[in-house]
């Protein structure tokens, strides 16, 4: 029973979610290299926040070919829950696991504060923890977070409660305040906010420990 | 699409005191070298690049332009 965190060169909130999973919650971690191909006993995997090979190209765009993320796909299609933060919901939109994109935030700012937000939809198995129509906040911390997608694609998501999480006040011009989103399965979930960075009440609140407690059980 | 960057730009543009400057968008350009045995396997091929690889095309338009060169093709 141990949470995998994919670690690429440029990730820089691997730690963080290791001391969240492990210091605040108890859940075991394994750091997995993008060049790695081995899940053995991972019952989780998360894509920490950062900037995965510097973000060339696009974000997300080269860690789409890491080789430990042949086997996260495989993994996710089997049903495993795969979270991605931040970086690790551009990585999985560049993979194709979840739709749209993520672009240049509205005003061009890094955003770098902390984010109001309603749960739209708790059909995820990240979500369990949560009630739909419920407040919380989390940090976030992104130049490129804005969600696009065409209207009528949104339309059909937000129908089917794949919007799982929106904007109290939209930061940076996301279509539908679309914070984080979920596959059709639910298995996979994408999100702007930092759940690892709200782990201790002491600095910065508890509202993403039941996002991370959702990986095990 | 919104595009901020070029907005951005475009109102930078008007400071200078240029005029007229109506719409301004901004992409990028990829250039690269490849070998291939004729131009229709080197437009496959960067088809294949520019679809799966160089754009999103979520987000993004592309278009290529093939420079046949003497000992290949420069796109």
């Amino acid at each position: 029973m141990t949470v995998g965190i994919v670690v690429f060169p440029g990730s820089n909130c691997d730690r963080d979610l290791r001391w969240a999973l492990e210091g605040c919650l108890g859940l075991p971690t394994r750091f997995l290299w993008h060049g790695d191909q081995d899940l053995t006993g991972i019952e989780a995997v998360v894509l920490p926040g950062g900037f995965s090979y510097g973000d060339y190209l696009r974000c997300g765009a080269i860690a789409r070919f890491a080789p430990i993320l042949q086997e996260v796909r495989r993994f996710a299609e089997r049903g495993g829950p795969v979270l991605g933060i931040c970086n690790g919901f551009q990585v999985l939109t560049e993979m194709g696991l979840l739709p749209g994109a993520l672009t240049r935030n509205r005003d061009l700012h890094f955003l770098c504060q902390p984010s109001k937000l309603l749960v739209g939809s708790t059909a995820c198995h990240w979500m369990r923890g949560y009630t739909v129509g419920e407040r919380i906040e989390l940090p976030i911390a992104h130049g490129e977070g804005r969600f696009q997608l065409e209207d009528d694609e949104l339309d059909r998501l937000e129908q089917a409660g794949q919007v799982v999480l929106r904007y109290a006040a939209n930061p940076n011009g996301s279509v539908g305040d679309v914070a984080g989103l979920t596959n059709a399965a639910g298995n996979v979930l994408g999100l702007m906010p930092h759940p690892e960075r709200a782990c201790d009440a002491v600095i910065g609140g508890i509202d993403g420990r039941r996002l991370l407690a959702a990986a095990l059980g | 699409m919104l595009d901020p960057a070029g907005e951005a730009t475009r109102a930078a543009a008007e400071r200078l005191g240029v005029e007229g400057v109506q719409r301004l968008r901004i992409g990028k350009a990829i250039e690269l070298e490849l070998e291939a045995s004729d131009l229709s396997e080197a437009q496959a091929r960067l088809e294949l690049l520019a679809d799966r690889l160089l754009a999103n095309p979520v987000i993004e338009n592309w278009s290529l332009e093939i420079k046949e060169g003497a000992t290949g093709a420069v796109a």
